[in-house]
């Protein structure tokens, strides 16, 4: 009877209930992925994965990604600071649209950022007539619609640190002879650095596998504009599941790669706080 | 003083390139969404909105949303439940499964429900006996929606009853109190806005997912089309009234649950100020 010792009835049928739904949603089908993969051949595997076009997929979609978040970062960490230190008017509203990426859905935003930035949108003509760059149907739209849905990411997981920061530690700065420049990277971003690394790991991921906002804007030329996701997309479309299963894969790793660095950083990071290193 | 007067100027720096930024990548594809539904006038908006491929897809974007969020109501109660009030081996494996499908890439998740009801499946034959369809069919986009927002609900709900410990609770059942009454007298009254806001969270994502329902989708006008797949066979046509026309609905859900979400953060922070 050591298996529950608490006094609150009804462990077994939330356990039960618990058990039941995550089998059906989530542990049968990974199952079925596990036994699908392991029935793939290795060499057939490689070969699928390491095609020109695959390999490019991958390029395309990991360096939009890693760019659409950097940029995230650097807007997240100066939206967090306004919304924590400043007052103006406006802030109740950039802090209740910061979400509408999560609210959204991709495709419509999608469709809607691709017709601002094509050469004779609103927006795209601008940069076109002025520095001749097209943004829709090229890696910079990609990276344009990955920035739209990575921006409440980095924002939402900086704000909170940036409010529990007692002011003494400033003042103390401060008055130490420090500017405001050594104050914020000797004192501030230290503190919020675990922070902005859990943002841009969890934007990272998500990008990576973004798929709705994506298809319409980047035109998807071969070698070009063609995104991973798009890639197991058109292999599904041909029936060709070893194939979808192997690019998916590759592309599971690397989410579980990146999704490890940053629970380590995490995890290092609480250590020290507590005083174990 | 003259540390303030920096800090002015960069007030004034940070705040304007916030409001740009946030300006033309949220507020301008909203306002161009607007202006180009309403561009064939207000005629041809209606006209657009009230196609009957369109009314059809919408209903069953609904339907999926409300399985999703049934199935994820009840799972997330039950999941939190069981996580925050109980001691038991193999709890972090279970939150790790309970959040793996986020982690996941929508085309992803609807490829795994291929591999496991698709034609090639072990599990093929005996749903095809009972004459049940999942993929390419109504349920696959069921399915697809529920994945895509399964921890949507416990996760608001586990920071909350771990806070609020395990006392009442035991107190209740040593009075002699069952399950029911105490989640319904002692839990249920803690949670509450945390988990209208889990369903907010919930139903925005549900009724706007693409990638996953795509795959599952048999993308057959009228019987497997969701709004956003609807909209994608819209702007394929180059109808673009017609695709910014039903886009403009879902906008304007969007908007409903951000003041939703405000609202409720406001109200539930109140009611805890209250208790302490």
């Amino acid at each position: 009877m050591n298996r529950h010792k608490s006094v609150i009835p009804g462990f077994g049928i939330s356990m039960g209930i618990t058990i039941t739904i995550l089998s059906i949603v989530v542990l049968i089908p990974l199952c079925s992925l596990v036994v699908f993969s392991a029935k793939l051949s290795f060499s057939e595997f490689v070969y699928t994965v390491t095609r020109p076009r695959i390999l490019s997929g991958y390029f395309v979609s990991i360096s939009t990604a890693f760019i659409a978040s950097l940029v995230n970062v650097v807007m997240g960490i100066i939206l967090a600071w306004i919304l924590v230190r400043y007052d103006f008017k406006g802030k109740r509203f950039i802090d209740g649209i910061i979400e509408l990426p999560f609210a959204l859905p991709t495709a419509v935003a999608g469709i809607s950022l691709t017709h601002l930035t094509t050469t004779n949108g609103w927006v795209g003509q601008i940069f076109y007539k002025l520095f001749g760059i097209q943004i829709a149907y090229t890696r910079i739209g990609i990276t344009v619609a990955l920035i739209f849905i990575g921006i409440p990411f980095v924002v939402r997981s900086v704000q909170p640190v940036l409010e529990k920061i007692d002011i003494q530690y400033e003042e103390a700065a401060f008055i130490l002879g420090a500017d405001a420049k050594t104050t914020f990277t000797k004192v501030i971003f230290p503190e919020i650095l675990p922070a902005i690394i859990s943002g841009f790991t969890l934007a990272f991921a998500r990008c990576i596998g973004e798929y709705g906002s994506v298809v319409f804007i980047a035109g998807n030329t071969p070698y070009e504009t063609e995104i991973a996701p798009l890639l197991i997309m058109s292999e599904l479309q041909e029936y060709d599941y070893s194939a979808a299963t192997s690019i998916a894969l590759v592309m599971l790793g690397i989410s579980i790669v990146i999704l490890s660095i940053n629970a380590i950083v995490q995890a290092s990071v609480s250590k020290r706080v507590n005083g174990k290193i | 003083m003259e540390l303030r007067k920096e800090n002015r100027v960069l007030k004034f720096f940070f705040i304007t390139v916030s409001f740009v930024f946030l300006g033309v990548f949220l507020i301008l594809p909203l306002i161009y969404i607007v202006v180009t539904a309403l561009r064939d006038g207000i005629m041809g908006y209606l006209t657009a909105v009230s196609d009957e491929y369109a009314i059809k897809a919408a209903l069953l974007t609904v339907q999926a949303t409300i399985w999703a969020v049934i199935v994820n109501t009840i799972f997330g109660i039950a999941a939190a439940w069981l996580i925050t009030k109980y001691a038991f081996k193999g709890k972090k494996v279970l939150s790790t499964f309970i959040d793996l499908p986020v982690t996941v890439s929508p085309i992803i998740a609807g490829l795994i429900y291929v591999l496991t009801f698709g034609r090639q499946s072990d599990l093929y034959p005996i749903l095809d006996s009972y004459g049940i369809q999942i993929i390419f069919a109504v349920p696959g986009i069921v399915l697809a929606t529920i994945f895509v927002t399964f921890p949507f609900i416990s996760r608001e709900l586990i920071p909350v009853l771990t806070s609020q410990g395990t006392d009442e609770e035991e107190a209740a059942a040593l009075m002699g109190a069952k399950t029911f009454t105490i989640f319904r007298k002692i839990t249920f009254p803690h949670i509450k806005w945390a988990l209208l806001y889990g369903v907010v969270l919930c139903t925005a994502r549900a009724m706007g997912e693409f990638g996953a329902v795509s795959v599952l989708s048999g993308h057959l006008r009228g019987k497997t089309n969701t709004l956003p797949l609807y909209i994608e066979l819209l702007y394929q046509g180059y109808d673009f009234t017609g695709a910014f026309a039903a886009s403009s609905i879902l906008v304007v859900l969007a908007i409903v649950v951000l003041i939703l979400r405000l609202v409720i953060e406001k109200r539930g922070q109140k009611e805890l100020d209250l208790n302490k």
